[in-house]
């Protein structure tokens, strides 16, 4: 085997190493992923798809929903996903990018403050935090356990359900912090939904 | 409560990597010290034309390194520009040409910055083989110059470094490809996705329509982890909930990408055969790490400004499963290491968390830093240290039995000099020039006032450290951005990698000199506290001014 020298030697080897790393890391490498996946994992590795009671898919658990009007306008008898600056369009993830003191972004805290206050018959001080604010993947699949709790009275009434039937849902659709200290509890939007519409 | 959370997870992430140090340390150790070749290798050695044995002076690496990475760019550019053709493409058409410039540097500089925003622009096909492939030999490369450096160290009298095609290999299939087999398959147990499905259309309770995109996630998702890279498979990255689902995948997540990075000064500790000079590199990353990472947090917690103080809480642009705790640790790590993932974004961090991840970036990502280039730049940073040390006593420096001369010093400067003359000259720039200052302040800004300025210099910042994260307002798909920043990118990366590799030379041709009573001990409590000092104190008199005009300015108002 020559010795690696020469100007134009380096290149032509360095042609040829791409193209068996192309093959390997980028063919074989994650259809072997694939495999496993498929065979071991497909549940989560086809997107934690959910169904509705008839077992139809309506959307992924992962993946959150907005349950407004056409005109983004709340829909009292669902509960509500978080604001998100993609509109809940999945093929197209996106955050607000808004800093900390951009006017635009203090209109839409104050908008949203008026619009759940009135929604929900609460003063301002009692509407958590992430109920005003998007999140980073505008596709969230989950609220705080405050702002679902927040939202009983409104859907038990709309759906004429007792307060405390809507409530025990609630409570079992609270998701604890993973080994009770990594990240904040949540209540997944989207299930608490299809078990509502289940009631 | 936050604040003890915060300490809870940081803790299990530190014993995380206790466990790791050694036996991962002294594995890649072994792999780049082993004189045997696996039959595969011996075969895939004589498919590429080369002589494993065979041993390079150092700009003989420092060829194999350029070729090897400008044939990588020109690939990469290829493929984009011919996505309109290529199977699995999901309708997207070829990618233009200052986008496939932009991201094609990118990527071979394992800097991830992404001008575009993936989920509508690249198909399964190029991210496979054009992204993800350069995923993991861009971090071989950045871990093959590491070693290089370290056997300057380790080895005397003698002109050459090792075999870069050897490295390579041994760090992309030895060690990347494995672990990261592994990561994936434990990211898809947590839920993140790996299927060629394309979208699928659902109706939703509400009777809309959902359109859920599929793609080959997990095993990308692994290696832009594991090999510091950063560039999401979606536009947002690690908050997507199919690229990091759970808090604990978050952790895990965090994890991979701080492995490698800070089981490196074991390896150079074994390789120089003094374990005690690991774990003073070791404890002077770690210090860093934790400082930083306690500021970011609680600036994070305490959630200063208007638009976090108006809402309750600085939740904007972070996810619920994660909340602010977990995003903060996210946001630290990924600036400190080179990696510029993001699991919230950072533009809408608070005004003094946002400088923080500006600020990790600044120290020149070496605490831990990415995958090689965060050991070789604290390495260039230890051996301005024993010069000022030596300065003070009035001694020769050595560092490791080698003299620290001239030569070596010089090319240890203008290492560091490098990317503040980018970062500071492309922000200027982008503001000095007229045609280009209304140009970025008319499409590129997002933000108004001081804080669009912050996001010209985290761009700067971002892509001259090769770290890839951004404030995401920003518009960067720009002849003007798409340029500058590939510039700075490209010259960010081998220009530094050029010293290294020249020191490293001159390293290795040297003798080793005998310890004596007046040699500076450089595995004690005092040189990790001089190697920290000198860290801050370079990067605050470089950067101070620039970033009293942006970050600073906005958070003190």
């Amino acid at each position: 085997m020559a010795p690696t020298r020469g100007f134009a030697r380096p290149y032509w080897v360095a042609l040829r190493y791409m193209i068996v790393a192309t093959v390997t890391l980028g063919i074989v490498f994650p259809l072997a992923v694939l495999g496993v996946g498929q065979l071991v994992l497909p549940a989560q590795a086809n997107g934690s798809m959910v169904t509705d009671a008839d077992g139809t898919v309506v959307g992924s658990s992962l993946i959150g929903q907005s349950f407004t009007d056409d005109d983004g306008n709340a829909l009292p008898e669902w509960f509500q996903s978080r604001p998100s600056a993609a509109g809940y369009d999945a093929a197209a993830s996106v955050g607000s990018n808004y800093g900390p003191e951009n006017p635009d972004f203090l209109a839409e805290i104050d908008a949203r403050k008026a619009a759940i206050s009135e929604l929900e018959g609460v003063p301002v001080a009692d509407i958590p935090v992430d109920a005003l604010t998007t999140s980073g993947s505008g596709l969230d699949p989950h609220i705080s356990p405050a702002y679902a709790l927040l939202q009983v009275p409104r859907v038990a009434e709309a759906r004429g359900l007792e307060e405390s039937q809507v409530h025990d849902l609630v409570e079992s659709f609270i998701q604890g912090r993973d080994l009770g200290y990594l990240g904040e509890p949540t209540v997944d939007v989207l299930r608490l939904n299809i078990a509502l519409a289940a009631l | 409560m936050e604040t003890w959370l915060a300490v809870a997870q940081f803790a299990t992430l530190a014993l995380a990597i206790a466990l790791i140090y050694r036996p991962l340390g002294d594995f890649m150790a072994h792999t780049f010290t082993s004189a045997k070749h696996l039959k595969v290798e011996r075969g895939l050695y004589r498919v590429v034309g080369v002589a494993p044995d065979s041993e390079q002076s150092w700009g003989a690496y420092l060829r194999g390194v350029l070729a090897f990475s400008l044939i990588g760019v020109l690939l990469v550019y290829l493929i984009q520009r011919l996505q309109a053709v290529l199977p699995y493409s999901l309708g997207f058409p070829a990618i233009p040409e200052g986008l496939s410039f932009n991201t094609a540097v990118s990527f071979v500089t394992n800097t991830n910055w992404q001008s575009y925003s993936p989920d509508v622009t690249m198909g399964y096909t190029v991210q496979l083989i054009g992204l993800a492939v350069q995923n993991f030999v861009s971090a071989g490369v950045g871990l093959a110059v590491a070693i290089a450096l370290i056997r300057g160290f380790s080895r005397r009298s003698t002109g050459t470094l090792g075999n870069f095609w050897v490295d390579l290999t041994r760090g992309t299939f030895r060690v990347l490809l494995p672990l990261s087999f592994i990561a994936a398959i434990v990211l898809i147990a947590g839920g993140v996705i790996q299927n060629f499905s394309g979208f699928t259309d659902v109706t939703t309770l509400t009777g809309g329509t959902q359109s859920i995109p599929g793609g080959p996630v997990a095993s990308q998702e692994a290696i832009k982890l594991l090999g510091n890279n950063g560039g999401g498979f979606f536009n947002v990255n690690s908050a997507h909930p199919f690229e990091n689902p759970t808090p604990w995948t978050d952790l895990f997540e965090i994890v991979l990408m701080l492995a490698i990075p800070f089981s490196l000064p074991r390896t150079f500790g074994t390789m120089v055969g003094d374990k005690r000079q690991g774990y003073a590199v070791l404890a002077a990353m770690g210090t860093i790490f934790v400082v930083s990472l306690a500021a970011l947090t609680t600036f994070e917690i305490i959630g200063a400004g208007t638009g976090p103080m108006a809402a309750g809480g600085a939740l904007e642009g972070k996810e619920q499963r994660f909340g602010v705790a977990a995003s903060a640790l996210f946001g630290s790590t990924s600036t400190l290491t080179s990696t510029g993932a993001v699991n919230s974004m950072h533009d809408s961090f608070t005004s003094l968390g946002g400088m923080m991840t500006m600020f990790n970036m600044m120290l020149g990502e070496i605490a831990p830093g990415g995958i090689g280039a965060g050991l070789y730049g604290m390495l260039v940073i230890a051996i301005i240290t024993v010069f000022i040390a030596g300065l003070l006593v009035g001694r020769t420096p050595e560092y490791l039995g080698k003299k620290i001369g001239p030569r070596e010093i010089k090319l240890a400067s203008l290492y560091i000099l490098t990317t503040p003359v980018l970062v500071l000259l492309g922000t200027a720039l982008s503001f000095a020039i007229p045609a280009v200052r209304a140009d970025v302040e008319g499409t590129s800004i997002w933000n108004p006032g001081l804080h669009g300025f912050s996001e010209v210099l985290y761009a700067f910042t971002s892509a001259a450290n090769n770290n890839g994260s951004a404030f995401a307002g920003i518009t960067a798909n720009t002849p003007w951005f798409n340029t500058a920043l590939g510039v700075a990118m490209l010259l960010g990366r081998f220009i530094p990698i050029v010293f290294v590799l020249a020191l490293a030379g001159s390293l290795a041709a040297q003798g080793r000199i005998p310890v004596t009573a007046g040699t500076l001990p450089t595995h004690r409590p005092q040189f990790v506290g001089l190697l920290v000092g000198v860290v801050v104190i370079v990067v605050a008199l470089t950067y101070f001014p620039v970033l009293a005009l942006g970050p600073l300015a906005e958070g003190l108002q």
